[in-house]
């Protein structure tokens, strides 16, 4: 057994530490379509401490680590692209506090989305937190740190905007708080003290996040949606300014796909909304349907589907079964919301160049600020050439977001390295400083972000 | 066997792994997958045993120790079945029972399993008991079957495990005093192969089933009550493709029918504060969630307390698929059985209930490694009901 082994058998316990062939190859394998890597090591730590105490070792013998939350951003982002020390954070599953009229929760990194949705319900069923679209075993820390949106992006934007602190074990093992927590003072912002935040977006490149405060909003005792279905995609902008300007949403989302085939070219608006009464849904949807939207319907512009009381949790993961082959990956793309008709059309001939039932997704972030806008696509994981197809759409799809005047979002290696091909010198230079800074061995998640 | 002649060669890549198999409904935590519970690695999540599967079965991955253990950690508790949103949900155990065949057919199954299907072949129970000592404490109080209008079928833990024998012993006193004609095989009787079938012992399986249908068929059986919802299952959904078609009841339902006609009256149960836990068979894979429930209800007085993870989220004791006898998700706090009567005793319950043998001797044991005796019991629901009677 070699010494590495034994090490991090000691740190973790022999049950969460591993080098045999089979948690090697399940650790492995992104769920999308980027190539596996192996990595030599998997632990799967309980305590801030056990982390700090793997990446001390992993430091000093120059061995790659790379942090793994829910492993569902589909992008390769946590593929041991050097081998190493792939760290499976999902057993720090503790909801430590909820500050109830502070309105935030403190979590460990491993906290799944699905089980603080159902904690939140549980015990504080007035909050809810932003929801992301991912199935329930995507994690919050995973999901800031891509820079996720949730189901209340509209009004509070991405999900890494909602963060009130965070606690990082950096390169060299020192734990680092930022925020309010920083002095003591109770993990409720992360203003005003210099930012020092240069975690996010960086894929435990430069630390691993193993604690975050997030922000929870008020849970209306009525949720539901209504749905708007429109032909011309050339009006999805300007419908979605409209309705960004009543202020009175939770979550809009325009998508258009193949499948059902009766629906396909058509483009569905479904708009969120949340209320303590009657009286209130009453007004928001009489300002909403009537009086914003009432002259698309009554001109035959458009459809109303009606309004549906309930969140209807999206199940991604059924996209994955569209080839019969138990997998999809999407390329998303932070866009002006002015862009929705080209990236459907573009998006469109993607997928059906490649002979792919296209599936595209806006999510509207801010006051209409920008949207989250993904083109799918779903591969047989039986047949090479499916996958290998749907990679060479995603790649498409990369060079497509930056010529359509987007920004890559979550960008697997690929998607990085255009991105930085077009990325300011100067902000490249810092970039490059930072990382340098932070992890000179260039132990952390190496492969991405890799600034040369 | 290899993936080309796999029977599931067509699904067994079609998993995702978004992972909605490891909640239970309301996704509290990840902790409803037995084995994953257990030990919090991928690869012994539902998705990852069928990532596993298929590259062993396409000669990626070479077999060893380790991954068939991976295997046979699988309880078959069908929490993945219930919680995956995709078409072949309904596939999912039968891929996990089909690739252990394929390792039976190989012969690379980890020694206990080998053990366990050794002794039923050859002792007709997994225990390697001699079949003369079958259920042999019933002998002097329970006639054997004959033109009786039920047969008990006991089982194996009931016949051989001390804890069980007492769970037996309670419903025979009752099922004698609700009237019901009733009668035993004894040492006659032989494993029912609910376990033999999901360990991939197909050919074990069928010798099993057509040995007891025609030992039933031979002796008149007509209606059959179980003590365990493991023989209940397998008699009702699997034997009848062996032409063994028999009425066949959980005690339970029996039970029920007996306080439902006032045969059995129950008294004053105060201090009660009762939990009960759905076993996998009575429960996820044969939806019997409602009639334990009505039984306890009709003891007076007694508080009945839901666990969070009831019904179709309950979680598993951990010794479905032959666990209970291999048990290779035992010796850790983590354990099922001892999640789930952490679970029980945090609800504020005295008295966990359930109504199988394998969770009676999962759970009682896992009182004991809680250090939990005097604060919370293990019953199962025939030792309450006649504590009542």
């Amino acid at each position: 057994m070699d010494d590495i082994y034994k090490t991090l058998c000691r740190i973790v316990g022999n049950e969460h530490c591993s080098n045999r062939p089979e948690e090697l190859f399940i650790y492995s394998f992104d769920l999308g379509t980027f190539e596996p890597k192996r990595p030599d090591y998997v632990v799967a730590p309980k305590s801030v401490e056990e982390i700090q105490a793997i990446v001390r070792l992993a430091n000093e013998n120059n061995i790659p680590v790379i942090p793994l939350g829910g492993g569902l951003s589909l992008a390769g982002l946590a593929v041991p692209l050097k081998g190493g020390i792939i760290i499976d954070l999902k057993r720090m599953d503790k909801i430590i506090d909820v500050n109830e009229k502070a309105r935030y929760a403190l979590i460990e990194c491993g906290v799944s989305q699905g089980q603080l949705t159902s904690y939140l319900e549980q015990h504080y069923p007035h909050l809810t937190h932003s929801e992301p679209g991912a199935p329930p075993a995507a994690t919050m820390a995973g999901n800031i740190m891509i820079h996720g949106q949730g189901d209340l992006a509209h009004p509070y934007g991405f999900t890494s905007d909602m963060i009130c602190g965070l606690e990082v074990v950096l390169p060299h093992g020192d734990i680092l708080r930022i925020g309010s927590s920083a002095i003591n003072a109770g993990w409720f912002s992360m203003h005003p003290l210099p930012d020092l935040n240069v975690f996010l977006g960086w894929y435990g490149t430069t630390g691993i996040i193993t604690k975050l405060s997030i922000k929870l909003f008020p849970a209306k005792k009525i949720r539901g949606f209504g749905t708007l279905v429109v032909e011309d995609e050339d009006l999805v902008p300007e419908i979605i300014y409209r309705i960004t300007h009543t202020q009175l949403c939770e979550d809009i989302i325009a998508f258009s796909r193949a499948i059902p085939p009766f629906a396909s070219g058509l483009h569905h608006i479904t708009v969120n909304i949340g209320a303590d009464s009657e009286k209130e849904l009453e007004f928001k949807q009489e300002i909403i349907w009537d009086d914003v939207l009432g002259e698309y319907i009554r001109q035959d512009f458009a459809g109303y589907l009606g309004f549906k009381r309930g969140l209807e949790r999206p199940q991604v993961s059924k996209t994955s079964d569209y080839k019969k082959g138990g997998g999809f990956e999407y390329v998303g793309g932070i866009m002006p919301v002015e862009t929705y008709p080209i990236c459907y059309k573009k998006g469109r001939e993607i997928s059906e160049r490649h002979n792919i039932p296209y599936t595209v997704t806006a999510r509207v972030i801010g006051a209409a600020n920008s949207m989250m806008f993904a083109w799918t696509y779903a591969f047989n994981r039986a047949e090479p050439e499916s996958i290998k197809q749907a990679r060479e759409a995603l790649h498409e799809t990369d060079g497509l977001v930056l010529e359509l005047g987007g920004v890559i979002w979550k960008p697997g290696v690929y998607g990085q390295r255009l991105l930085m091909e077009r990325l300011d010198p100067v902000t490249k230079d810092l970039m490059k400083k930072i990382k340098t800074l932070l992890d000179p061995k260039g132990i952390m998640n190496p492969g991405n972000w890799e600034i040369f | 066997m290899t993936l080309n002649n796999f029977p599931y060669k067509d699904i067994i890549h079609r998993c995702f792994r978004c992972g909605y198999c490891k909640f239970p409904v309301n996704w509290t935590d990840v902790n409803n997958c037995p084995p994953y519970a257990r030990f919090r690695m991928e690869s012994y999540s539902c998705g990852g045993r069928l990532w596993l599967m298929r590259a062993w079965l396409s000669e990626q991955l070479e077999w060893s120790e380790h991954l068939a253990e991976i295997l046979y950690a699988c309880t078959t508790c069908k929490n993945c079945e219930i919680k995956c949103p995709l078409r072949f949900s309904g596939d999912i155990v039968n891929m996990v029972i089909a690739s252990r065949e394929a390792m039976v057919e190989k012969g690379t199954i980890p020694n206990k399993v080998k053990t366990f299907l050794e002794n039923v072949e050859l002792y007709g129970n997994p225990y390697g008991l001699s079949k003369s000592r079958r259920a042999s404490y019933l002998y002097d109080s329970v006639e054997r079957f004959k033109r009786h209008e039920y047969l008990l079928y006991i089982g194996c833990a009931g016949s051989y495990d001390d804890r069980a024998k007492k769970a037996v012993l309670a419903l025979t006193i009752i099922l004698k005093k609700g009237g019901i004609s009733f009668g035993i095989l004894a040492e006659d009787e032989v494993c029912d192969g609910n376990e033999v079938r999901s360990l991939g012992e197909q050919g074990l399986f069928e010798m099993v089933a057509q040995h007891n249908i025609e030992m039933f068929k031979k002796n008149g059986v007509k209606d059959i009550i179980t003590f365990s919802p493991h023989a209940y299952h397998v008699f009702k959904n699997h034997y009848p493709a062996f032409g063994g078609n028999f009425k066949v009841y959980h005690y339970t339902h029996i039970l029920y029918q007996l306080l439902k006609q006032e045969k059995i009256k129950l008294k004053d149960s105060s201090g009660l504060k009762i939990t009960y836990h759905d076993p996998c068979f009575l429960g996820r894979w044969n939806r019997e969630y409602e009639i334990p429930r009505k039984i306890i209800e009709k003891m007076p007085n007694a508080a009945i307390i839901e666990m969070e993870k009831n019904r179709d989220a309950s979680l598993c004791c951990g010794g479905g698929s032959g666990n209970y006898y291999i048990d290779l998700l035992g010796g850790s706090p983590d354990s099922p059985a001892r999640r789930r009567i952490r679970e029980a005793y945090e609800v504020g319950a005295n008295v966990l209930i359930t109504a199988c043998p394998k969770c009676l001797i999962m759970l009682n044991n896992a009182v004991k490694e809680e250090e939990l005796e005097g604060h919370i019991a293990v019953r199962d629901l025939s030792e309450i009901v006649l504590d009542a009677c």
